[in-house]
């Protein structure tokens, strides 16, 4: 009896499998499909319209040789660590610093996360203009008497990264203080209390206890940070677009380049292409030091 | 309440556009006051038809608009008409049979007897078909120098490149920058070619250009041209501006001594309201090479199903190359007509002087007209990085140039 009334595996949870069909065909289809059809034509010598006209690795060769291409992976390289370490340590320390039961806290913390309610455009202009050598920071310093003080980070083709940088960190810290800050907020009561009792320092307590606790925290921190690094863009657009010269490209800004100014999707792809492989190595990295992280455990 | 009633206008102007056939939309990028003013003399006279002309200016500059209207177009969303800048950037969507063929218009309007150059047509002909209509000459053959600049740094307004090269320390040793060039790629881009044509000469620009001959860009004689160009960058150390029209305004101003930039910088000149020959001068070819190149504006027509909405269409091309509006569009604009058989007594200076070279056919193509826009782009991309960063060397900047050229089709 028990046997006939066994279910079909198949047909066990039949409504959550339904409801879940749009979402997966949104993954197939969207995700994995258009996915699949960039890559494939990053093959083949399109330009304005997509032709499957295979050329072979013609497009990845060129694009390898194209120094704004290596200009624009180095600056994502140099910007990508900066600001995934900056962010973290100046969103840990606000956050730890918001904690210590301060006056005011409301109005504080409102005022550091209000810069991420603005977009990345208007994040990009005001910090063109705070920048510029003749209106901005340098000028104030100037007029203070400080004659010789030079500071036009986004004029400057070696350090433009950095200007980009600040306005970047500006802009994102908030949200990561904010969620550092709940972090923060769901450790146990007790457990400061028994440190204390063991007479452990403040800020030890910090490094070896408290954010071993908030790893889950730091994770969501850190994909949210890397996901706004890959795909940085309208504030380079909006601060130098891509200036002086080529020395603040991005590579997502190759891509748009490539796809609309000098319609040549082929070319296009082949960057984005790059763009995700990259992603899928830092994800692959990732996934191993987490498999190693539960086997050390276990 | 303002907001409000705008958008009820917006929602009016969809549903109208929707039912009623004789609504053209219209896209462009002529944003700036002049260039507003210029394409409104279209509007009002399409406006005085049957037909409404609908606005759709697409702010940011040709690049952004380009990519805005491409999409649209691919999208299966096309506006009614566009303008885009004739040669090859709508190759393609022509080829892809997106484009409306404009010929018998064309045949019956005798548009080959009328315009002047005929090259304009050729540019909007494929395999035989007439796809566009020109409305314009711009030419990028052009020099504005500061009157102000000059008489500040006490010497006198050069009458050529050579003399300009000889007086720009002395503008630098008064606090100016000698050449504004701004930042984006397109306007280093495009000083280089002003450049090439003057200091290389007709024949070495149409054997690269045209001819895609890789040996002529990596030779000695272009090897000149990148000197030049090495030694012009260092006089625009300084120019921290982005925009071409405020790199137009340090001239203006005098902070600069002078600006290559094609003939549109005329309309920033009227508006500051300075007279040429007094408070500005134009070197055309840099007063070494008397030449302009002939690109310009045209208007592409999508194709529509509805047989109402392209007998509107084709009425608007006619109407875009008749006589009076061509003098009116152009005066304003600043560019050149592309019919030889009206009346501009009406131009500047600058404008005359234009048309002089224009009438005795010491013209160039435009580097839209024979390079395909991946070619350009990457040509812009080179320049930029040449003009900003002085590391790089002439000899190293040629030898990219000349692999670009060697792999354009």
């Amino acid at each position: 009896m028990a046997e006939a009334k066994r279910p079909i595996r198949l047909l066990r949870n039949m409504n959550s499998k339904i409801a879940a069909i749009p979402m997966i065909l949104t993954a197939m289809v969207v995700f994995i499909g258009c996915t699949v059809w960039t890559v494939v034509y990053s093959f083949t010598k399109s330009r304005l319209l997509p032709k499957l006209d295979f050329v072979g690795f013609d497009q990845y060769e060129r694009l390898w040789n194209s120094n704004r291409w290596l200009i624009s992976v180095e600056n994502l390289f140099i910007y990508g660590v900066c600001s995934l370490v900056l962010s973290l340590l100046i969103g840990f320390l606000l956050a730890v610093m918001l904690d210590q039961k301060i006056r005011f806290e409301n109005t504080i913390r409102t005022i550091i996360l209000y810069p991420f309610a603005l977009s990345f455009v208007v994040t990009g202009l005001v910090w063109q203009w705070l920048l510029n050598p003749d209106f901005g920071v340098q000028n104030v310093v100037r007029s203070l008497g400080w004659q010789s003080f030079t500071f036009d980070p986004i004029y400057d083709a070696n350090i433009v990264i950095f200007g980009i940088l600040i306005a970047a960190i500006w802009q994102g810290s908030g949200l990561i203080m904010v969620l550092m800050l709940a972090g923060l907020r769901g450790i146990d009561e007790e457990i400061w209390k028994a440190a204390r009792v063991d007479g452990i320092p403040k800020w030890k307590t910090y490094v070896v206890v408290i954010i071993p606790m908030m790893k889950p925290v730091f994770i969501t921190a850190l994909v949210l940070i890397s996901s706004g690094i890959i795909k940085v863009y309208d504030l380079v657009v909006a601060q130098t677009n891509g200036g002086p010269g080529l020395s603040s490209e991005v590579p997502a800004k190759y891509v748009i380049d490539n796809m609309f100014r000098a319609q040549n999707l082929g070319q296009a792809f082949a960057a984005s292409t790059m763009m995700l492989l990259g992603v899928l190595i830092i994800l692959a990295l990732f996934g191993l030091t987490q498999i190693r992280g539960r086997k050390n455990a276990s | 309440m303002k907001l409000h009633s705008a958008l009820m206008a917006a929602t009016a102007l969809v549903g109208a556009s929707a039912v009623s056939a004789a609504e053209l939309e219209v896209t462009h990028w002529w944003t700036s006051g002049g260039e507003a003013a210029a394409v409104a003399e279209f509007a009002n006279a399409f406006n005085a038809t049957e037909h409404t002309w609908v606005d759709g200016a697409i702010a940011g500059g040709g690049g952004t608009a380009r990519g805005a209207i491409v999409s649209r177009i691919i999208g299966g969303d096309p506006m009614h008409a566009t303008q885009l800048n004739h040669g090859r950037q709508a190759e393609e969507l022509i080829e892809a049979g997106l484009m409306l063929d404009l010929s018998d218009i064309a045949e019956e309007g005798g548009w080959r007897d009328i315009v002047n150059p005929v090259g304009l047509l050729d540019s909007c002909t494929v395999d035989g078909k007439i796809y566009c209509v020109p409305v314009n000459i711009h030419s990028w053959q052009w020099i504005w120098l500061s009157h102000k600049a000059f008489a500040d740094a006490g010497v006198d307004v050069p009458a050529n490149w050579d003399e300009f090269v000889a007086a720009a320390p002395a503008l630098e040793a008064a606090g100016k920058v000698p050449l504004a060039v701004g930042q984006q790629s397109w306007q280093s881009s495009g000083a280089f070619g002003v450049l090439n044509v003057a200091i290389g000469g007709v024949d070495l620009w149409t054997k690269i250009n045209v001819e895609k001959d890789a040996e002529a860009a990596a030779g000695p004689e272009m090897a000149k041209v990148f000197e030049a160009v090495g030694n012009a960058r260092k006089f625009s150390q300084g120019t921290n501006v982005g925009d071409w029209n405020l790199a137009t305004a340090m001239v203006i101003n005098g902070e600069a001594g002078g600006q290559i930039m094609g003939d549109w910088a005329q309309g920033e000149f009227a508006v500051a309201e300075q007279v040429a020959g007094e408070d500005y001068s134009c070197l055309p070819g840099l007063g070494v090479n008397e030449i302009i190149s002939t690109g310009g504006d045209a208007f592409y027509f999508p194709k529509q199903d509805d047989p109402a909405i392209e007998a509107a269409q084709k009425e608007l091309a006619k109407l875009l190359i008749s006589p009076e509006v061509q003098v009116g569009f152009n005066l304003k604009k600043g560019s050149l007509p592309v019919r030889g058989d009206i009346d501009l007594s009406a131009a500047n200076d600058c404008m005359k002087k234009g048309l002089e070279i224009l009438a005795s056919g010491n013209i160039l193509p435009d580097g839209n007209q024979v390079l395909s826009s991946d070619t350009t782009s990457q040509i812009e991309d080179v320049m930029v990085e040449f003009w900003n960063d002085l590391s790089v060397t002439p000899a190293q900047a040629q030898a990219s140039y000349a692999a670009i050229i060697a792999d354009a089709d």
